[in-house]
C-alpha cells in the first residue's frame, strides 16, 4: 500500500511505470473489473448471464449513439443534438409505421435523420462554426420540428403484436437480445473502421492537429461532415431499437440522452480536445454506466443514486487520465 | 461613423434587439406597453441572472453546465425546508447550496485540472440526482403566502424580481469592467499560462467565478420559486443551454478572453423579447423552439464573418 501511495509522488522512480501511469492507461478497465467485483460480492443476482445481457441491453441505446459520437469527438467536435435527434427519429418511425408500413417507415426515418445530421455536418464541417453552439441550436430546433410533426401528441403503433417491427427491440437471436446484437456488431464494425481504414486514421489526424492535417492535404470539411453523418446514422439505429421496444413514443423521449452519451464517451477516455479515443473503450464506458445503474438498483438504492455515482466515476476517471499524462496527481495553477 | 460601425460589429445583438422591438411593435398592438416591457424584464430575470455568472465563467475560458440542476436544488431546498427553518432560514440554505456546488466545481476543476466542461457535466447529472433523491420526485408548495407575495410584488410599478436583475446586472458590469478581479477574468481567459506567469493566482481566481455562478444560479432558482410559489424537481431543465445561448448571442467567445455584460444583457433581452413577441402573436410554442435554434446558428454565422481574420484559410 505504501509503495502504491509513493508511486503517486512526482519523483517516483520505483518501477517501469508508476501506479499513476498504470491507472491512466488502464483506468477504465480497472474500473470495469472493480465494478463487476464489487457488485458481484454485494448482490448474488448480479453475476449471471441473464443479468449481464440485461446490462448490455440497457446500454444498447445510449451505447449505439455513443459509437457515432465517438467519431465526432475524436475529430475534435461535439454533438449535443443526438438526444433530440433520437426523439425525432423515434417519433417518425413509430408514426410512419401505421401509415406506410414498417419497411418504408424505417427507410424514411433513416433518410430524414441523415438529412438533419448533414445539416450539422454542413454547418460545422464546411462553414466551420463552433460545434458546441451549432448542435445546441440544433437541439432546440429539432425538438421544435418533432413537436410540429407530431402536433405535440404522443404517437404509438396500433397493432403491437403482429408486426415484424418488434424484431429490433423485443426479440432474441440465439438467446441474445437483438438490441445487444445491433450494438455489439455496430461496435465491432466501427472499431475496425476507426483503426484499420484510411477514413479512421484521417479522423484522428484532423482531431489531433487541424492545421497540420490541412497542410498534408486532408479534406477536413468532408471528413467532419462524415463524422456527423455517422453520428446521425447510429442515432437512427438507436431510434430503431427504442421505437421497436416501446412501440410508441413521447416527443421528448431522448431528452438528456446527449449528456449520458457524452458521459459514456468521456468515461471511455476519449479526449474532448480530439485526436484520441477508441470505440472499444467507449463501449466499456457505456457498459460501466449501465452496470452502475443495474447494480445499484439490485442493491435497492433509489433510482437517482446512480446519477450521483456517475458524477463521481466520471470525474475520477478523467482525473486519473489527465494526472497520468501530467505525471502529477494535482495540477499546479 | 467608424465608431458606429465599430459598435455594430462588436455588439451586433443590440441591433437585433432593436429590430425585434420595431417588428413586434408593428405586428402586435399589445407589445409596445410599459407593463409588457416590465413583464419581459421579469421573464428575462431567471435566465438573465445565471447569464451574468456565465459571462464571467465563459470569458474565463470555462463553462458551467450544472446551473440548471443547481437552480432546482436551491429552489427545492428554499421551499422544502420552510416548515422547519422558516422562510429566511430556508432561503439561506438554498443560497448556500448553490455556493457549495459552485465551490465544489471550482475546486475539482482547479485541483485536478479536469476541463470545466467535464466537471460541470458530471455535476449536472449528479446534482440533478441529488434533487430527485431529496424531493423524492415530488413538487413542493410554499404554504406561507408571504413567499409567493414577494415574487408577485413590485416597486414603482416594476416587479421586484426585475429590479433585482437590473441591479445585479449593473453591479456585474462594474465588477467586470473596473475591478482587478474583472481584468483578471479577461487575462486568465485570454491566456492561462501567461496569466499565471504574470502572477495571477489562476486556480483561486477561477474558483471564485464558479462560486459566483453557483450563487447566482441558486438565487435565480429561489426567485423563480417565489414567482410560482412552488418548486419542482424538473425545474431548470435545459436552462444551461438557454443561458449559454444568451451569452453567446451577446458576443462572448467560447474560447474565452472576450465578452461583456452589456452584450450578455442584449442576448438575454433578445431571447426574452422573441419569446414574448411570438407569444403575443400566438406563434405555437413548437415553432418558437425552431426559430430560437435557427437564430442562434444565424448569429453564429454573422459573428464568424465579423470576427474571422481575413486571408487565413484554416
Amino acid at each position: 500500500m505504501k509503495a502504491l501511495l509513493d508511486s503517486f509522488k512526482p519523483g517516483f522512480k520505483g518501477g517501469e511505470i508508476s501506479a499513476l501511469q498504470f491507472f491512466g492507461k488502464h483506468g477504465i478497465s480497472v474500473a470495469f473489473v472493480l465494478c463487476v467485483v464489487i457488485f458481484s460480492l454485494s448482490t448474488q443476482k448480479f453475476l449471471s448471464t441473464d443479468n449481464f445481457l440485461t446490462v448490455v441491453m440497457q446500454a444498447s441505446i445510449i451505447g449505439t449513439i455513443a459509437l457515432g459520437v465517438t467519431f465526432v469527438v475524436i475529430g475534435g467536435n461535439l454533438d449535443l443534438s443526438v438526444g433530440s435527434l433520437l426523439s425525432f427519429a423515434t417519433v417518425l418511425v413509430v408514426d410512419l409505421h401505421d401509415k406506410v408500413g414498417p419497411g418504408m417507415a424505417i427507410l424514411l426515418m433513416f433518410v430524414f435523420t441523415l438529412l438533419i445530421g448533414s445539416v450539422n455536418g454542413y454547418l460545422i464541417g464546411y462553414l466551420r462554426l463552433n460545434s458546441l453552439i451549432v448542435t445546441l441550436g440544433m437541439l432546440s430546433a429539432i425538438q421544435g420540428i418533432t413537436l410540429v410533426y407530431s402536433g405535440g401528441k404522443n404517437v404509438d403503433i396500433s397493432d403491437q403484436t403482429n408486426t415484424w417491427f418488434a424484431f429490433f427491440g423485443r426479440e432474441e437471436l440465439f438467446g441474445i437480445p437483438v438490441p445487444a446484437i445491433i450494438f455489439i456488431v455496430l461496435g465491432i464494425v466501427l472499431q475496425i473502421v476507426l483503426l484499420k481504414s484510411g477514413f479512421g486514421r484521417k479522423i484522428f489526424a484532423i482531431g489531433g492537429n487541424a492545421t497540420a492535417s490541412l497542410f498534408s492535404g486532408l479534406r477536413r470539411n468532408r471528413l467532419v461532415f462524415s463524422t456527423y453523418l455517422l453520428s446521425a446514422f447510429t442515432t437512427a439505429c438507436a431510434a430503431l431499437i427504442l421505437g421497436s421496444r416501446v412501440m410508441g413514443s413521447q416527443n421528448n423521449v431522448g431528452e438528456g440522452y446527449e449528456l449520458l452519451v457524452l458521459a459514456g464517451v468521456i468515461l471511455g477516455g476519449t479526449s474532448l480536445l480530439g485526436g484520441s479515443g477508441s470505440i472499444a473503450r467507449t463501449v466499456i464506458g457505456v457498459l460501466i454506466l449501465a452496470m452502475i445503474q443495474n447494480g445499484l438498483l439490485l442493491l435497492g438504492f433509489p433510482y437517482y443514486t446512480q446519477w450521483l455515482v456517475t458524477w463521481v466515476v466520471i470525474i475520477v476517471a478523467v482525473w486519473l487520465d489527465i494526472a497520468a499524462k501530467r505525471g502529477k496527481l494535482f495540477s499546479t495553477y | 461613423m467608424n465608431r458606429i460601425i465599430n459598435l455594430i460589429t462588436r455588439q451586433p445583438i443590440w441591433i437585433f434587439v432593436f429590430i425585434c422591438i420595431v417588428f413586434f411593435s408593428f405586428s402586435s398592438p399589445y407589445f409596445l406597453d410599459i407593463r409588457n416591457f416590465s413583464n419581459i424584464l421579469l421573464q428575462a430575470s431567471t435566465i438573465g441572472l445565471i447569464a451574468l455568472g456565465m459571462t464571467f465563467v465563459m470569458i474565463n475560458g470555462n463553462i458551467d453546465l450544472s446551473v440548471g440542476a443547481t437552480l432546482a436544488l436551491a429552489a427545492s431546498l428554499a421551499v422544502g425546508l420552510q416548515p422547519q427553518l422558516g422562510i429566511m432560514g430556508a432561503v439561506l440554505v438554498g443560497l448556500l447550496s448553490g455556493i457549495l456546488v459552485g465551490a465544489l466545481n471550482g475546486i475539482i476543476a482547479w485541483k485536478t485540472g479536469v476541463d470545466a466542461f467535464i466537471v460541470t457535466l458530471g455535476a449536472m447529472i449528479g446534482v440533478r440526482g441529488l434533487v430527485f433523491i431529496y424531493t423524492e420526485e415530488q413538487a413542493f408548495y410554499a404554504y406561507d403566502l408571504a413567499y409567493s407575495d414577494f415574487g408577485a410584488s413590485s416597486l414603482f410599478g416594476i416587479p421586484v424580481l426585475a429590479l433585482i436583475f437590473i441591479f445585479l446586472t449593473i453591479t456585474a458590469h462594474l465588477v467586470l469592467k473596473y475591478t482587478i478581479h474583472g481584468r483578471n477574468v479577461f487575462a486568465v481567459g485570454g491566456n492561462r499560462v501567461a496569466a499565471k506567469e504574470a502572477g495571477i493566482r489562476v486556480g483561486p481566481h477561477m474558483l471564485l467565478n464558479f462560486i459566483l455562478i453557483g450563487f447566482l444560479a441558486a438565487l435565480s432558482g429561489i426567485l423563480l420559486s417565489t414567482q410560482m410559489g412552488a418548486s419542482t424537481p424538473n425545474l431548470g431543465r435545459n436552462y444551461e443551454l438557454w443561458t449559454i445561448t444568451a451569452v453567446v448571442l451577446g458576443g462572448t467567445r467560447l474560447t474565452g478572453g472576450f465578452g461583456s455584460i452589456i452584450g450578455t444583457l442584449g442576448g438575454v433581452l433578445a431571447i426574452a423579447i422573441l419569446r414574448n413577441g411570438m407569444n403575443l402573436l400566438q406563434v405555437p410554442s413548437f415553432y418558437v423552439l425552431i426559430i430560437l435554434g435557427s437564430i442562434l446558428i444565424i448569429v453564429l454565422c454573422i459573428d464568424k464573418r465579423f470576427s474571422e481574420p481575413k486571408g487565413v484559410g484554416a
